[in-house]
């Protein structure tokens, strides 16, 4: 990719988090430092407790750094923003309302309101396939259609960067295979900057452009590698030599990690 | 589609009519049985006592009675309770200063404190309310607080991503995601309310269901006074089903059914 010129979507400048807990001291993230570009999807790996969803929250305004910045667009990031939007693990569905209205909740906050916001929860609810389960709630879903519903509730509002947080990782496997190709499908249509956490290495793989690998606490950036896998991926990528080797590298850094963790 | 559950085909109503009618049969045991017949007259004495009791005039007086004191006390109790649960719930000292108190007071029953509340308030109809507004409050409140506090913290995060201010986020999330234990709070109450009756009707009290069972009591009158023990029980299942029927309409959404 070298001599292309491109955007840098998210900048984040040595990044440290500490929390006070009862025990004293906890460095959640020692200076993470990490340039996103725009378009670029970004899956980070790492054992828990590793400050990755810190990291996530942090990039999303929910928390703020202790030091460093995060630079979204050029612009600091102070607080939530709906140019970044967020798929939490646990759904985050508000269960009293029905799949449309879910959907339709950032756009009416955003002033868009009758018919317009109608069209617009129509196309997302479309695109995850839930036009059935239009006046469902929340209870009636399945997991995988909730985190549909989450996905399509984030997409409404057009965010420029998607922040996933182990959005499938609740999941069973064939529903989480299921999902990851519909999120690839949609990636490589709206080319949305993607920040996407996760446990599963094979996830991060067939998903990324980049796989960020986080050391164990304090949270460091270990190892970022490139994945040069063409898309489309499909699930029979999942066979293919190169991504085998790759496979094989990154889960040796993160069981090390792992391994640290343990100790 | 339907489940059938154990129990066979037989639906809940008929299984409503087998449970009446096993009570009735050890009502009538224990009318026949010497050692409890006084207590338990039986169901023809007991029903024949309504007439006794509106041709003493009293008996409309005193479910009237009971019913305003109920509902005046537990709306005084709600009003109340509502902002103080939300008030505990958001900022920590008013939480640390007033839950000990309220949870120390919760375990003293009502009938202990009634003497002290009818030095201060007098007889009739004003301490009854302050004795069942006390009650109700300390349990509604209690019970709100619980739910304000529990809410899942990322449907908050979720809005706030959304671009929701801490406006919306008290209308749009806050508020609803509450209104389930405030149903819960409001049938607890209403039973708080109705066990208080007893307490509240003892200070001096000229009418009501509670008072007239205690002065029943005094010249050995069983029949209507068992009349009147069946009377708030009807009352109290038909205020908890009325409850639990707008709770459905309302709260419907839940994943979880409640008790």
């Amino acid at each position: 990719m070298a001599g292309e010129e491109r955007n840098i979507k998210l900048k984040i400048d040595n990044v440290k988090k500490i929390y006070n807990s009862r025990n004293g001291e906890m460095i959640a993230l020692n200076g993470v430092s990490l340039d996103i570009y725009e378009n670029e999807f970004i899956c980070v790996v790492g054992p828990s407790g590793c400050g990755k969803s810190t990291l996530l929250n942090i990039i999303a305004g929910l928390l703020e750094p202790s030091s460093g910045k995060v630079y979204c667009d050029g612009k600091e990031v102070v607080g939530t923003g709906t140019e970044r939007g967020v798929v939490f693990q646990q759904y985050a569905l508000f269960p009293w309302m029905t799949v449309k209205k879910n959907v339709m909740f950032g756009l009416n906050l955003q002033g868009i309101k009758g018919a317009e916001a109608e069209e617009k929860a129509m196309k997302y609810i479309k695109m995850v396939q839930l036009e059935d389960f239009l006046d469902h709630y929340p209870k009636e879903l399945s997991g995988g259609m909730k985190q549909r519903v989450a996905i399509a509730r984030a997409y409404a509002v057009n965010p420029s960067v998607l922040l996933m947080d182990e959005p499938f990782g609740a999941l069973d496997a064939q529903t989480r295979t299921q999902l990851q190709s519909e999120l690839l499908e949609t990636w490589e249509k709206e080319r949305k900057t993607c920040f996407f956490i996760t446990h599963d290495v094979d996830e991060a793989i067939i998903l990324a452009q980049k796989v960020i690998i986080m050391s164990a606490r304090p949270g460091r950036i270990k190892e970022i590698v490139d994945i040069d896998i063409p898309y489309p991926r499909t699930q029979e990528t999942k066979m293919a030599p190169e991504f085998l080797e790759l496979k094989n590298h990154i889960w040796s850094q993160v069981y090390q990690e792992y391994l640290e963790v343990r100790k | 589609m339907k489940e059938k559950s154990k129990g066979g085909k037989i639906p809940n109503k008929v299984w409503l009519l087998i449970s009446f009618l096993t009570a009735m049969i050890l009502w009538y045991l224990l009318s026949l049985n010497p050692k409890t017949a006084r207590s338990f007259p039986n169901i023809v004495v007991t029903l024949k006592s309504v007439k006794t009791m509106i041709e003493r005039g009293v008996f409309w007086k005193d479910i009237q009675s009971s019913l305003i004191s109920v509902s005046a006390g537990f709306v005084l109790g709600f009003i109340l309770s509502l902002p103080t649960a939300i008030l505990m719930a958001w900022y920590r000292p008013v939480r640390n200063i007033i839950e000990p108190w309220i949870q120390f007071v919760r375990n003293i029953p009502p009938l202990a404190y009634v003497p002290l509340i009818v030095i201060s308030a007098g007889v009739g109809r004003k301490p009854q309310i302050i004795v069942i507004t006390i009650a109700t409050f300390l349990i509604m409140t209690i019970t709100i607080y619980q739910g304000v506090i529990n809410i899942d913290e990322t449907l908050i995060k979720a809005a706030r991503v959304l671009g929701a201010t801490d406006k919306d986020i008290f209308l749009k999330v806050i508020a609803p995601a509450t209104l389930p234990f405030i149903m819960t709070a409001v049938r607890l109450g209403a039973s708080v309310a109705l066990t208080t009756l007893i307490a509240a009707e003892s200070t001096g009290a000229v009418a009501g269901l509670g008072m007239r069972i205690r002065s029943l009591n005094n010249s050995f009158e069983s029949e209507p006074m068992l009349l009147y023990i069946i009377i708030i029980g009807i009352i109290g299942i038909t205020v908890e089903k009325v409850i639990k029927l707008l709770e459905r309409k309302l709260t419907g959404w839940q994943e979880k059914r409640e008790i």
